[in-house]
């Protein structure tokens, strides 16, 4: 009896999460274009969300870059087409692993600071401060968050592939004697800006916003205490990752798959 | 932090984006404008250009020269016409080159190779190369040595 009653209050307390996370999104969205009007505060936010978080992409991009370039050259020579490795490797980065990297590293770069921060906002009783002096942190708080981090995964994904593109040119082309037109012409050949490029930004985009929502809604949802801030960061991380993964799987059949 | 810091950091990054997305565009994707040196475009007629892509290499003695820009058919004698735009550097091309179909490795990508002839002058935008050589097609090849060995056995009997 207790473990059906545990089964049920779970199940309760999992949808009333769910549509608690729907109405705090209705009124973020809400807060976003008074956001827009103060756009020095988002300026704020990009710095922290985006800029403090370039360093670990452009790091992650050049190792994921040249360790793909490695493999893929090692694999591709077997059959002597090594020469396809630009193509390959372009690919790879601008549909799958630029944006999914970059969405699981600022999930956990920037995702966990925006809980933590927002988390302890509440804890300390800032945001019902705010609202006594009839301020909506909704515009002044998350909206801009929101925006930032927006506008900032689209970039850093960018940034990754870039990167990541010159991290494999590097091992191919510097390392293993590739010649460097082979690796760009094959790579210019087959890489669509439309079907590649701009879904890899679509997808990223999509992780921006669904990561963002998952952060600043786990802070604000957070229980006003130390533990519960650490349980709201540890929870963003975690169910930020899983979300850019399970998206990723059905942005690509959406996008690739024809659907 | 300084209100002015934070801006030029912030302008930093949404800089090193924008240039990101533009090397996405135009170095690893195909939205492109050419490149840097200008080109000149030359033309030839195939009976037969088998998988030979737009954005193709154009290669001289293995060395690339330029890239296929366009492949369309002929109206009027149903030859497949290449058009292929030739790094300016290469301003020295025999007017009597030849053009064959190669294949990369056995079953890589196809590419157009140049062989240089003896004339003394030189190609310019908009020529034709006359002297071609169709792909090579691995099935028509395969046929024809199954009814080669087929009629050879014939013969003996």
């Amino acid at each position: 009896m207790g473990m059906v009653q545990g089964v049920g209050a779970w199940t309760l307390g999992a949808i009333q999460r769910l549509g608690r996370a729907c109405l705090f999104l209705m009124a973020s969205l809400a807060g976003v274009p008074a956001a827009l009007g103060r756009f020095r505060s988002v300026i704020a936010q990009l710095y922290s969300v985006g800029v403090q978080t370039l360093l670990i992409i452009v790091v992650a991009g050049l190792f994921v870059g040249m360790v793909l370039g490695l493999q893929f050259y090692y694999n591709l020579v077997d059959f002597g087409a090594e020469s396809e490795l630009g193509l390959l490797v372009a690919l790879t980065l601008t549909r799958e692993l630029g944006p999914v990297l970059a969405g699981l590293l600022f999930a956990g770069r920037a995702g966990s600071a925006l809980t933590a921060e927002i988390g302890l906002m509440k804890a300390t009783e800032q945001l019902a401060a705010m609202e006594m002096m009839a301020v909506d942190p909704m515009q002044r708080v998350i909206g801009p968050r929101f925006v930032a981090g927006i506008i900032a995964v689209p970039l850093l994904a960018a940034i990754f592939s870039a990167i990541g593109v010159i991290g494999a040119w590097l091992v191919g082309v510097g390392q293993l004697g590739l010649d460097d037109g082979v690796y760009w012409s094959s790579m210019n050949g087959g890489v669509d800006f439309f079907d590649d490029v701009l879904n890899g930004i679509i997808k990223s985009i999509v992780f921006g916003f669904v990561i963002t929502w998952i952060a600043v809604f786990e802070g604000y949802d957070a229980d006003p205490t130390s533990r519960g801030v650490a349980h709201a960061t540890t929870r963003t991380v975690v169910s930020a990752s899983l979300a850019v993964l399970g998206l990723d799987y059905i942005l690509t059949a959406i996008m690739f798959g024809g659907l | 932090m300084k209100r002015s810091t934070v801006e030029i950091w912030v302008g930093v990054f949404v800089l090193a984006g924008v240039a990101a997305l533009v090397m996405l565009a135009t170095r690893v994707g195909n939205l492109s404008t050419g490149g840097g040196t200008a080109s000149y475009e030359v033309e030839a007629r195939f009976d037969n250009i088998g998988g030979l892509t737009q954005k193709a290499p154009v290669t001289m003695a293995g060395v690339r020269v330029g890239r296929v820009t366009d492949i369309h058919i002929d109206r009027d004698d149903y030859s497949a016409v290449v058009v292929m735009a030739i790094d300016g550097q290469h301003d020295n091309l025999p007017k009597d080159t030849s053009a064959a179909i190669l294949t990369a490795g056995l079953l890589g990508a196809q590419f157009v190779g140049l062989e240089a002839g003896g004339d003394d002058r030189f190609l310019k935008g908009g020529d034709e190369i006359k002297l071609t050589q169709s792909a090579i097609q691995l099935e028509q090849l395969i046929g024809q040595m199954i009814f080669g060995a087929a009629s050879g056995e014939n013969k003996e009997e």
